[in-house]
């Protein structure tokens, strides 16, 4: 059965963000409140206690996969939330600071506001939804690292910003929103549907997988058009077929690229 | 610089030097030397009990790419590397990060953590071995030096070319003096220098582009400079062809065309093959690739001219990293991973790609098993070194784990078993079974290096040498080797004591103290009417080619943390 911890942010309007990686499912589970409100966050060089940053009320439950943690407000200077999670629920009644959800493998993060860069970046599986706007480099991958996002699910109600998606290899990312210039940058696989406008650049040296952009966008020299489609699936087969019709593009020729660019027609 | 008066008692002592194995003979330490008992005053002494532990001279890495700008731009390349091995600072130690190249302070306390006090930084592109000095400086306890690169200057072709020996000679003396190098180092002979024409040379006798001269010549000649030289060392070559199938052919002539070089210093060996793993490969493409390894061990247990480090493939994610810029950009191209390619102005070229070896790789399984095959292979362990060309085999910090795979056929066995069966079918390795003792694994580590660079003070604990000392907590009794592999790379991996130049550097595995290491270089001077004719020579190329003026080049003496150069005369 499903029981919730909850998190009441009290402590948190600092110009120093705090990094709170131990705020998942899985670092609670198997833990009572008192340890939970002892473990370590870092504010810059300093070591600090969760409990210097949140009030916690909950009881103690074994299972990761029985827990969501619900947090009580905005945490815009709150960093890593989430991070690596495999199991269980976030839900962040505000919105949240960056990295939320990084490295994810499983659960579900649901945050009601928006959320900074990195949210969900080097995902693996498991769930987000931001019925805000998300930030830059959304579902995409860290500095130098190549194997990008490679599972899982992002939903973002509003806008987000450039080079989401970056080294993608698999899952899906969907923005009803607009988002900023290039999306889907080395994208190697997976989905990223755009229901607003795309910035220039989207698509810039993919190889493969599919960027599906339901507004405006401007494609980049080295794509080549493919003509018209009435539809594209954007997921796997016997998933969610998109209407168009669509102008297909492949691309990026620069990079002997097999991605494919859809633009509503 | 001065040290402690420390007694080390009841260990097992592996000095192979000094034909001690194993025996429970009590070490003294006094001023940073080993000293002999009458000089230890007991009252004034720390007394380290090591009962039931391994006594070792201090680890000598006679091949590691720990610094300079190839290896910084490997960092900058790679920052995925850094973020996830990050050591925070603790008392005494600083902070730092990199799994595949760690960061300078990081690279000494690995080092020394593990009980090796001397590195060496084999490939510097002379025009940035400022760099180098600057990140040695940043290196505690370890003792350092490095191999200029001199395989395809321009200078050193041009002299090969005009057949002018003399000035070849002032040339490699001026250049160990300005970079305050080593040893004489070659990459890829004249292929680096082909590559800046798009080409390369595959085999010893292709000429290089432009310049019409072959890697032969080039190989022959500063062979013959360093032993005309007296240097300590041999000439340490990278042959040409690196890591491609069928590439046994060209190393094993790189071998015989210096073996009619008569060679100096009491040395029976002219060329150092590093790497070796990476040059012993039969096969015509990567379908039909397979071990060479055998051919490479027959050749070298016959003929005795030459010393080989490992250069062992581990499975990790590392970083390649090289003067040989033509062979990662065919490496660039077989992965379609990151790269970096450098040319360094009239001197050579370098490469960095990310690689990562797999178990289930067929090809990286057959360079894993050749690795051994060749330390297992060679019959004289004073010939063969243990090294993983860090990084480009992997990391350092495995060689605990190649320790224990050397001690163990049981422990080779269980892996060759979770290996792509290439490493069992392509190569001899299955059928070898010869496990090194402990003191086969100091000559290899340690003795064996120290004596083929000809540092006389390093490698052994006799009297007057360094106190650079490693205490393993291992009983090599109780807990037979070969029965316990992963008992002993447990006790490589963390000393329980490493002693710096007399100084107690890491204690049960912690750094305790950073004393600095110092910077080992050779001063040489030639016939002053050789230097000046080069130096003649050098203003001229410096004034129509060189972005830094020569007044500028050479890296001073007092640039260095601690430097320890020593002096040496040719005479005419």
């Amino acid at each position: 059965m499903v029981q919730e911890i909850v998190l009441i942010p009290r402590n948190i309007n600092t110009k120093v963000p705090i990094e709170a990686e131990v705020v998942t499912p899985d670092s609670f589970a198997g833990k009572t409140t008192e340890q939970i409100l002892n473990l370590s966050v870092a504010r810059g060089n300093k070591q600090l206690k969760l409990k210097d940053v949140f009030d916690v009320k909950g009881v103690k439950l074994d299972k990761a996969g029985d827990l969501r943690i619900i947090i009580q407000g905005d945490i815009p200077t709150v960093k890593r939330i989430g991070e690596g999670m495999t199991a269980g629920e976030i839900i962040v009644r505000g919105s949240v600071g960056m990295h939320v959800g990084n490295n994810m493998r499983g659960g579900k993060i649901v945050v009601e506001g928006s959320a900074g860069d990195w949210a969900g970046a080097l995902m693996k599986g498991g769930e987000i939804l931001i019925k805000g706007n998300a930030g830059n480099y959304l579902g995409a991958s860290y500095r130098g690292e190549w194997r990008g996002t490679s599972g899982g699910t992002i939903v973002v109600e509003g806008s987000a910003g450039n080079e989401i998606g970056l080294w993608m290899a698999n899952g899906k990312i969907v923005v009803k929103g607009s988002v900023g210039q290039l999306a889907g940058i080395h994208m190697k696989g997976g989905v990223i549907v755009v229901q607003g406008d795309a910035a220039p650049l989207a698509g810039g040296e993919m190889t493969k997988g599919k960027i599906i952009v339901m507004g405006k966008a401007e494609i980049m020299p080295s794509f080549k058009k493919e003509g018209q489609v009435p539809n594209v699936k954007a997921g796997e087969e016997g998933g969610e077929v998109i209407s168009g019709p669509f102008t297909k593009f492949v691309g990026d020729l620069a990079d002997d690229g097999k991605g494919e660019v859809y633009v509503k027609a | 610089m001065p040290g402690n008066t420390i007694v080390i008692k009841n260990g097992y002592v592996y000095d192979p030097t000094n034909r001690v194995d194993g025996e429970k003979t009590p070490i003294y330490i006094r001023d940073g030397k080993i000293v002999d008992e009458k000089a230890v005053k007991p009252a004034d002494a720390q007394v380290i009990d090591a009962s039931g532990c391994i006594v070792m001279p201090g680890g000598v890495d006679i091949h590691t790419h720990i610094a300079g700008p190839k290896v910084d731009s490997g960092r900058l390349l790679r920052p995925e590397d850094h973020r996830k091995d990050v050591e925070p600072r603790r008392q005494g130690t600083r902070s730092g990060v990199g799994y595949s190249i760690p960061s300078t302070f990081t690279t000494g306390y690995r080092y020394a953590r593990m009980g090796w006090t001397t590195v060496i930084e084999p490939a510097v592109p002379p025009l940035k071995a400022r760099h180098v000095h600057e990140e040695f400086n940043d290196m505690p306890i370890v003792d350092k030096a490095c191999y200029p690169l001199f395989g395809g200057n321009w200078f050193v072709i041009d002299y090969i070319k005009n057949n002018d020996l003399d000035k070849l000679t002032a040339f490699v003396a001026w250049m160990i003096w300005a970079t305050k190098g080593y040893a004489v180092k070659m990459v890829n002979p004249g292929g680096v220098e082909s590559w800046k024409w798009g080409k390369n040379c595959d085999t010893i006798d292709e000429p290089v582009t432009y310049f019409g001269i072959t890697p032969r010549q080039v190989i022959t000649s500063l062979a013959k400079v360093n032993e005309r030289l007296h240097l300590p060392h041999t000439v340490h070559v990278h042959p040409n062809n690196l890591g491609h199938p069928g590439n046994i052919k060209v190393t094993l002539e790189t071998l015989k065309c210096v073996e009619d070089i008569a060679s100096q210093n009491g040395r029976d060996s002219v060329i150092h093959l590093t790497h070796a793993q990476f040059h012993a490969y039969a096969g015509e493409d990567w379908k039909t690739f397979s071990s060479a390894a055998d051919q490479l061990v027959k050749y070298v247990n016959v003929h005795k001219r030459s010393t080989l480090d490992m250069g062992q493939v581990i499975f990790t994610d590392t970083t390649t990293m090289t003067a040989d810029g033509p062979m990662e950009y065919n490496l660039h191209k077989l992965t379609g991973l990151k790269w970096i390619n450098a040319d360094v102005e009239l001197e050579t070229s370098a490469g960095i790609v990310p690689y990562i070896y797999r178990k289930a790789n067929g090809v990286n399984a057959i360079q894993w098993a050749i690795g051994l095959e060749i330390a297992l292979g060679v019959e004289d362990p004073w010939r063969i070194f243990l090294t993983t060309d860090h990084p480009n085999g992997g990391p350092f910090t495995f060689y605990p784990s190649i320790i224990s795979w050397l001690v163990s056929k049981k422990k080779r066995e269980a892996l060759l078993k979770e290996t792509h069966e290439f490493a069992t079918s392509r190569t001899t390795l299955p059928n070898l079974d010869r496990e090194y003792t402990m003191s086969e694994i100091a000559i290899i580590t340690r003795a064996g290096i120290a004596k083929a660079i000809g540092m006389a003070n390093k490698g052994h604990l006799g009297v007057g040498a360094d106190a650079d000392v490693a205490i393993y907590n291992i009983d090599p009794i109780k807990t037979p080797p070969s029965e316990n592999p992963d008992a002993v790379e447990k006790a490589f991996k963390n000393v329980k004591y490493t002693i710096a130049r007399g100084n107690i550097a890491v204690k049960d595995g912690e750094v305790v103290s950073s004393p600095i290491g110092r910077t080992h270089w050779l001063d040489v001077k030639v016939p002053e009417d050789w230097t000046k004719a080069v130096y003649e020579d050098l203003k001229d190329k410096f004034v129509k080619y060189y972005t830094v003026n020569l007044q500028n080049y050479p890296v001073q003496e007092e640039y260095l943390a601690s430097s320890a150069p020593r002096r040496m005369e040719l005479a005419k």
